[in-house]
């Protein structure tokens, strides 16, 4: 059964749509990310499921009952939700003991029973020696540690995090995304998470909701929206990629410098301009005419970069007009000016709308 | 081990058109009540008693054709625009260099010539005025006698009864407004916009006539305004030292206005000047500060590199000295004399020091002790009224709670442009007849004192709110408390030292109000400045000195807690004015 649905749910602030239409499922220990640009839509989507605002239009439900609706909503404090935010919003008058025991305290648990779980949750994150500190004396990864601790230990129906991470040092943020997954494994809860970071979204998430000026553009897994992403700016935003027009002629289809047989690719049943998005790993590089199933086509380099992971070359198909980018072996060596051969796998080139 | 919570239940997103209010509906409606009776109403009334008759009520002109009819009481209102730019010139002659040495130089004494503007900023203008009448009273005063002994003439060359010396007397005491306003300027100055200016071929002066000067035109300007302001408002040094030397000013023709019988319509009529003038003034500092001043500064600080001055900075050192011994040295000096003296005129000899004076004004005198703890009693309650009331309204306004929250912003600082002798003719005009019948009482002084410094509540509440992320709030909803447990556990306990900063910025110049005070105290409800400037119409000297210092040292406890708990330089920060 979904443990939180969203049916078409939509914000406005007087003509501007923040959000519209956005439908959601998640079942019960699903970990979901809202991602996208900023503005996109996402924190307002979030803090509508944490209560904080009131659609304009559509429902909230959890667990089959209604929680927000536009004559209504059910206030943050009654939802048992909790929420991560991206200050932390850490109490600097409390201590950390007393920051995480806070949701417990409210829900008038046994000072005993308090201390208990206070103290078990502190393990889980590796905090327990620094119970009696204040957070101005703790590090931000440590502050981070504490919001998830206080977040997690009154074992919420439903975890929302918006954009944890994005005050913290590169190395760090690397470190917290585990992290978050760790605990998610561990305790299995339904978790909304809000970021502007694909690897965040890609490390962390079962389902991936990427969203673009306050709609939902495509919902997927992780590793399916990368390789099938569904429209232009999907493939543009989750990874790099590059963009190729063709044009259905008879039985090919012609691209800018070369031709690919119309029943070796996907989509060729609409006339007009087709987009394709080919990623840059799945095009190869040879320097003598390859053999094989992969179409060849021959090109000049015209610019490179070496990025110690990869060669990211740039390679424009003799009599075409634009470069293609292609991801090689940091061995595969070749100068600018120089010719070589692209080795395209049809199967690789997504329609994108 | 489930964690158990209350239920879920939905209530509605906002109050229905049926009408059900929800508790911040409810004191949203009371805030507005409370404002309308501190603020609208007595400038309503100021407004309506200014064209009726008096006893009938009725429309009337003549209460302007009174109080514009006679050429002195023309001259009065000219005299007050003189004095204003005048006092405001000189201030800032005082204040810019200063301000400027301090905040971007090298001069040895920059912490101390800090401590000694704030030691100006907290003396009240009357007693400085009392303190230059020990100084430069034409004959017996003590800048006179040393001219004389030391030449041997007949007469000193001074004589604070004058125009010229009631402008010396309210530039020294106003001149910190300038100082406050033109080091928050130049702090924001970075070294890297004069190292810009440098590396593009301008020197050190064209570097400052070009840009640093310009930067910080805007506040100097401002701070000139609020001078200028504050000396056509100023009732107590004008009253000891004008009316002596036969000329009037605004507030000491409406104090006549309000003498045996009290003409308040009239009175009413004369403050519209003045509160007009203030206005005026007040946006166009806004326009001036907002346009150029602070897009300019708000960007990052970045680093600012002290200028070397090399030998000119003794130079500088002695004019900061020079202006703090007009201010602080010698009147401090020859007050502490006069209030331990037997006769303030027998001068330092051994045998002239005594306890008299203090002992009369503590034990003796009828109502001088009391007229003190009335002081501290008033603003106490103003105090405390005011930064409850702001942090309601800042509160309100900052969380979005209610719509149109921007009026209640607004009412809290509208007292601004009032000054405090018109405030206080509001008052009476609104309060003092039945059915509330408020003159005389203790409330009406708390009311008026509290109105006074609501804006300087305000800005510092809303300031307050403004640094205090909502997630903090939020994260106490989320996990399960209300919005009374996120106020009660969080907002208030992070919010204690500034609304105790609030409370102290608005307590310590509460103690020493003389301008509303003067016209609404009654025979129980006087207070020390009233005290303080009935002995000096009196020529008590020396208790009025000794009571004087009793409120000055009363004060210093308060202003090292202040400094405790905000910061040494919080009086002098430009959200304290």
């Amino acid at each position: 059964m979904s443990k939180l649905v969203l049916k078409n749910v939509a914000k406005r602030y007087g003509a501007f749509e923040a959000v519209s239409d956005f439908s959601l499922e998640l079942v019960e220990g699903e970990f979901v990310s809202l991602l996208g640009p900023s503005g996109c839509g996402k924190t307002t989507t979030l803090r509508m499921i944490a209560g904080f605002m009131p659609p304009s239009a559509g429902t909230i439900e959890m667990d089959g009952k209604t929680i927000s609706s536009p004559s209504g909503v059910v206030p943050p404090e009654r939802r048992r939700m909790s929420m991560i935010f991206q200050s932390y919003a850490i109490w600097p008058n409390m201590t950390v003991g007393e920051n995480v025991g806070f949701g417990l305290q409210v829900r008038k648990l046994p000072r005993a029973e308090i201390d208990r779980r206070v103290d078990k949750i502190l393990d889980v994150v590796q905090m327990r020696g620094l119970k009696g500190r204040y957070p101005a004396e703790l590090s931000g990864g440590q502050q981070q540690r504490v919001a998830l601790a206080r977040a997690i230990v009154v074992e919420p129906e439903v975890l929302l995090l918006d954009e944890p991470l994005s005050n913290l040092d590169a190395n760090l943020r690397e470190e917290m995304r585990f992290e978050i997954r760790r605990l998610h494994d561990e305790f299995k809860i339904t978790t909304v998470y809000v970021t502007h970071d694909q690897s965040e979204a890609m490390v962390t998430s079962d389902r991936i909701v990427v969203m673009n000026k306050g709609r939902i553009e495509q919902i997927d897994a992780p590793h399916v929206l990368y390789g099938r992403p569904r429209s232009r700016f999907v493939a543009g935003f989750i990874g790099r990629t590059n963009f190729l027009e063709g044009i259905r002629q008879g039985s090919d289809v012609r691209f800018d410098g070369f031709t690919i047989p119309a029943a070796a690719i996907e989509g060729t049943e609409s006339a007009g301009e087709l987009l394709y998005s080919l990623r840059p790993q799945a095009v190869g590089l040879a320097a003598g005419r390859p053999n094989g199933p992969r179409l060849a086509v021959e090109a000049e380099i015209t610019g490179r970069a070496y990025l110690g992971e990869y060669w990211d070359y740039q390679a424009k198909p003799l009599g075409g007009a634009k470069a293609i980018r292609v991801s090689t072996a940091p061995t595969s060596v070749f100068e600018v000016g120089s010719h070589a051969w692209l080795e395209i796998d049809p199967a690789a080139m997504v329609r994108v709308e | 081990m489930a964690v158990t919570a209350p239920t879920i239940d939905m209530v509605p997103a906002r109050p229905s058109r049926a009408g059900t209010f929800d508790s911040t509906w409810l004191l949203w409606i009371a805030i507005i009540g409370v404002l309308l009776f501190l603020v609208v109403s007595p400038f309503v009334y100021l407004v309506l008693t200014s064209f009726q008759t008096e006893g009938t009520g009725a429309f009337t002109l003549s209460n302007y054709t009174t109080a514009y009819g006679r050429s002195r009481y023309v001259d009065a209102l000219v005299n007050s625009l003189k004095l204003g730019a005048a006092a405001a010139a000189l201030a800032g002659v005082f204040a810019v260099p200063l301000a400027w040495a301090v905040a971007r130089t090298d001069m040895p004494g920059r912490g101390l010539t800090r401590i000694l503007v704030l030691a100006t900023f907290i003396t009240p203008p009357y007693t400085g005025a009392v303190a230059w009448i020990l100084l430069a009273g034409p004959n017996a005063g003590w800048l006179n006698r040393f001219y004389m002994l030391v030449t041997g003439a007949e007469a000193g060359p001074l004589n604070i009864y004058s125009f010229t010396g009631l402008v010396v007397v309210i530039a020294l005491y106003s001149f910190p407004y300038i100082f406050i306003f033109t080091t928050a300027a130049l702090e924001l100055v970075s070294s890297e916009m004069e190292d810009a200016a440098n590396i593009l071929g301008a020197g050190p002066w064209r570097t400052m006539r070009r840009v640093t000067l310009p930067l910080a035109l805007p506040a100097i300007l401002g701070g000139l305004i609020i001078c200028f302001l504050e000396a056509i408002a100023l009732f107590g040094s004008p009253a000891m030292i004008a009316i002596p030397a036969r000329f009037n000013v605004v507030t000491t023709q409406l104090f006549q206005f309000f003498g045996n019988p009290v003409r308040v319509e009239v009175a009413a009529a004369y403050a519209m000047p003045l509160l007009g003038v203030t206005i005026l003034l007040i946006l166009a500092q806004r326009l001036i500060t907002r346009r150029k001043g602070f897009v300019a500064l708000t960007g990052k600080g970045g680093e600012r590199r002290p200028i070397l001055l090399g030998r000119w900075r003794w130079a500088m050192f002695g004019y900061a000295m020079f202006v703090a011994t007009l201010a602080v040295f010698l009147p401090y000096v020859f007050l502490v004399q006069a209030a331990f003296a037997k006769a303030w005129g027998r001068g330092f000899d051994l045998d002239n020091i005594s306890l008299k004076n203090f002992n009369f004004v503590l034990f003796e005198h009828g109502t001088a002790a009391k007229s003190v703890i009335n002081s501290f009693l008033y603003a106490g309650a103003s105090a405390t009224i005011a930064v409850f009331l702001t942090l309601g309204v800042a509160y309100i306004v900052t969380r979005r709670l209610v719509p149109f929250g921007g009026i209640l912003g607004f009412l809290c600082v509208a007292p601004f442009v009032i000054p405090g002798v018109v405030l206080a003719i509001g008052f009476y005009a609104a309060y003092a007849p039945p059915p509330l019948a408020l003159y005389g009482t203790a409330l009406i002084l708390i009311l008026a004192f509290t109105t006074r410094f609501l804006p300087i509540g305000y800005v510092n509440a809303s300031a307050a709110m403004r640094s205090l992320n909502p997630e903090m709030e939020e994260a106490v909803r989320v996990l399960g408390g209300s919005r009374l447990t996120a106020l009660r556990r969080v907002v208030t306990p992070l919010l204690r030292r500034s609304l105790l900063g609030a409370w102290l910025l608005i307590f310590i110049p509460a103690t020493r109000e003389l301008s509303a005070a003067i016209f609404l105290y009654g025979p129980n409800t006087k207070v020390a400045s009233v005290m303080i400037f009935d002995m000096s119409e009196e020529g008590n000297f020396e208790y009025l000195a000794a009571l004087a210092l009793i409120l000055q040292v009363l004060t210093l406890p308060l202003l090292w807690l202040g400094q405790k708990a905000l910061g040494r330089d919080f009086m002098l920060r430009r959200t304290a004015t």
